[in-house]
């Protein structure tokens, strides 16, 4: 082993330190989420759960309905990543690969509202969303978010390196434009496709404002959603069922981050927050 | 040469057909798209400019033609409101307070994670990007847990002979609470951007510093901070478009109180929607719009820059 010169082991401590305070939210929510009500409200307060228990887990499967809130996230996040993929994807190659009368007028609006936030749309989204006849359903969740302007300019801004020698090649021998786009553009665009599947997911299962507008009723609420009215509502001081509800909710994107680490801090890094 | 040159080569007949033939196969292509993004976002956005000139409440909705124009009065009730008033000193606390710590931790764990250090990276890079990706409703839940009278924190404090206030339950302490959030949510995304700054460094400038005799501190004082600069510029600016829009955090751990000293600007947005004033509540995210599209337009600057 090497000697650490000072500054670097100044950097280890420092680092081991910050990362344990970063970690203790997780790890107190892991211990919560096994102690009883009794015991979280105990004085003095314990560590470690004494008996541990899984009865807050419990509940989410028995009382609260945990199939249907997460079966509509999940259900919720796969189509708008299929969406996003196919759409944004398709979009972004006319805009990246070919020549057409109001091309510049496109990608422009695209741009301009990317920068729109999100509670600029959500009154008249409701207003439209009730018009259609589809508030509290899947649609009211799942339509507005099958594409998304940042989506769109990601794929446009991966696709303008693909050279255009390929895809001419590929006319001249008489390929049509969707066979181009299916076997030569795509399976080229894997790491964007990766990065925007990844960013869509993580948005849409954290997603909350607009499910809790749009899906009114229990049965079309999605966890966060779920999550956020307990934790104003009856279970308000039910802190065992509220922990084990944020570990049911934090724990599949956890693990897919650490699963795909380097795409998810890439992909924020080229998209930026949101 | 490539496809789209020769299409914009000189008009003729042969060519002007073609690229009638292009733009029909290009907006087919855009089609799905276009057709989503008219409908549930160019509209809704043009939508929200005309309900804010209008009286439209919650009941018009049934019957649209019953709504009036009423010109700016929507926004002249908006910006007189006490209550937005003080929503938007609140989010001002909240950015201006965030904003610095987060940039000044990121910048701290980009520096600590750049100095040589090899192994356990990993697990470093893991352990601060965690609350990132995680939902804020959830850690809301955890943290309104920490920050109880008996939480996480007061425990650790009397370990230390420091009597804690009840967190989120003050007036002086629950805006800073959630300020303390945001910044464990989101120092992970500056420690990247930084990283990425200084690894772009290049080594010889360092070895050029250090030949003339500049010590780490001088080193980092005058090549790398300065050399850093727009990336934290951007980074800064590129939080505050979230931070201004904060409401979940305070949705879930304070309901915008205590005594509406969380009451944030979206949080506002979404009380005035809720109580079926549509038209104000479109007013107010205009006004928010225009903050935030002049933050986003300093950041595309900076994009453009570092691009």
């Amino acid at each position: 082993m090497t000697r650490l010169r000072p500054a670097r082991r100044t950097a280890y401590v420092l680092l081991t330190a910050g990362a344990a305070a970063w970690l203790a939210p997780f790890a107190w929510m892991v211990l919560g989420s096994a102690k009883t009500q009794d015991e979280i409200f105990a004085d003095p307060p314990t560590w470690w759960p004494r008996s541990p228990t899984g009865g807050n887990f419990a509940r989410w499967l028995t009382e609260l309905h945990f199939g249907t809130f997460f079966g509509n996230s999940l259900l919720v996040a796969v189509l708008t990543v299929l969406g996003n993929l196919l759409f944004c994807s398709m979009a972004g190659y006319a805009l990246a690969k070919m020549d057409f009368a109001g091309k510049r007028l496109l990608l422009g609006v695209v741009l301009v509202t990317i920068m729109v936030p999100g509670v600029v749309t959500f009154v008249p989204l409701f207003v439209i969303v009730a018009k259609l006849g589809i508030l509290n359903t899947y649609g009211a969740l799942v339509l507005p978010f099958l594409t998304q302007p940042v989506g769109v300019f990601l794929m446009r801004q991966f696709m303008l390196d693909i050279p255009d020698s390929l895809l001419e090649a590929a006319r001249i021998d008489g390929a049509s434009e969707p066979r181009i786009f299916t076997r030569i553009v795509l399976p080229l665009c894997g790491p964007a496709l990766a990065t925007l599947g990844i960013l869509t997911f993580l948005g849409s299962w954290n997603n909350f404002l607009w499910p809790l507008v749009a899906g009114q009723s229990e049965s079309m609420y999605t966890l966060p959603v779920a999550l956020s009215l307990y934790s104003t509502g009856q279970y308000a001081t039910d802190y065992g069922t509220l922990l084990s509800g944020a570990v049911l909710i934090i724990t599949p994107i956890l693990a897919l981050f650490v699963a795909l680490q380097r795409h998810f801090v890439q992909g924020i890094a080229t998209v930026g927050l949101k | 040469m490539s496809g789209a040159a020769s299409l914009t080569g000189p008009a003729g007949g042969a060519n002007a057909a073609r690229r009638r033939r292009q733009t029909a196969i290009a907006w087919t292509f855009a089609a799905p798209f276009v057709i989503i993004f008219a409908m549930f976002m160019v509209l809704p956005i043009a939508a929200s400019l005309g309900f804010s000139f209008t009286d439209l409440t919650a009941q018009d909705v049934r019957t649209p033609f019953n709504v009036d124009v009423v010109g700016l009065r929507q926004y002249a009730d908006v910006l007189t409101d006490p209550r937005f008033q003080h929503a938007a000193g609140v989010t001002a606390v909240f950015v201006l307070a965030g904003i610095p710590l987060t940039v000044a931790l990121g910048l701290a764990l980009a520096l600590a994670l750049n100095s040589g250090v090899r192994r356990f990276k990993p697990v470093y890079r893991v352990a601060f990007y965690a609350p990132v990706v995680t939902s804020v409703v959830a850690v809301s839940v955890i943290w309104r847990h920490i920050l109880a009278r008996d939480g996480l924190l007061n425990m650790l404090l009397a370990l230390v002979g420091v009597q804690g206030p009840d967190w989120l339950n003050s007036t002086t302490w629950a805006l800073p609470s959630l300020v303390l959030m945001a910044v464990w949510r989101n120092a992970g995304t500056l420690m990247v951007i930084f990283l990425a700054g200084l690894q772009s460094i290049p080594p010889a400038v360092m070895e050029a510093a250090a030949m003339d005799g500049a010590g780490p501190w001088r080193r980092l004082r005058s090549v790398t901070l300065p050399l850093l600069r727009p990336a934290m510029l951007l980074g800064g600016v590129l939080i505050s478009v979230g931070y201004l829009q904060f409401f979940e955090e305070s949705f879930v751990m304070t309901q915008g109180g205590p005594l509406e000293s969380t009451l944030s600007l979206t949080y506002y947005t979404f009380n005035t929607f809720g109580f079926g004033d549509f038209a104000k509540a479109s007013a107010a995210s205009y006004l928010m719009f225009v903050v935030i599209a002049a933050v986003s337009l300093v950041q595309f600057r900076l994009l453009r820059r570092a691009t």
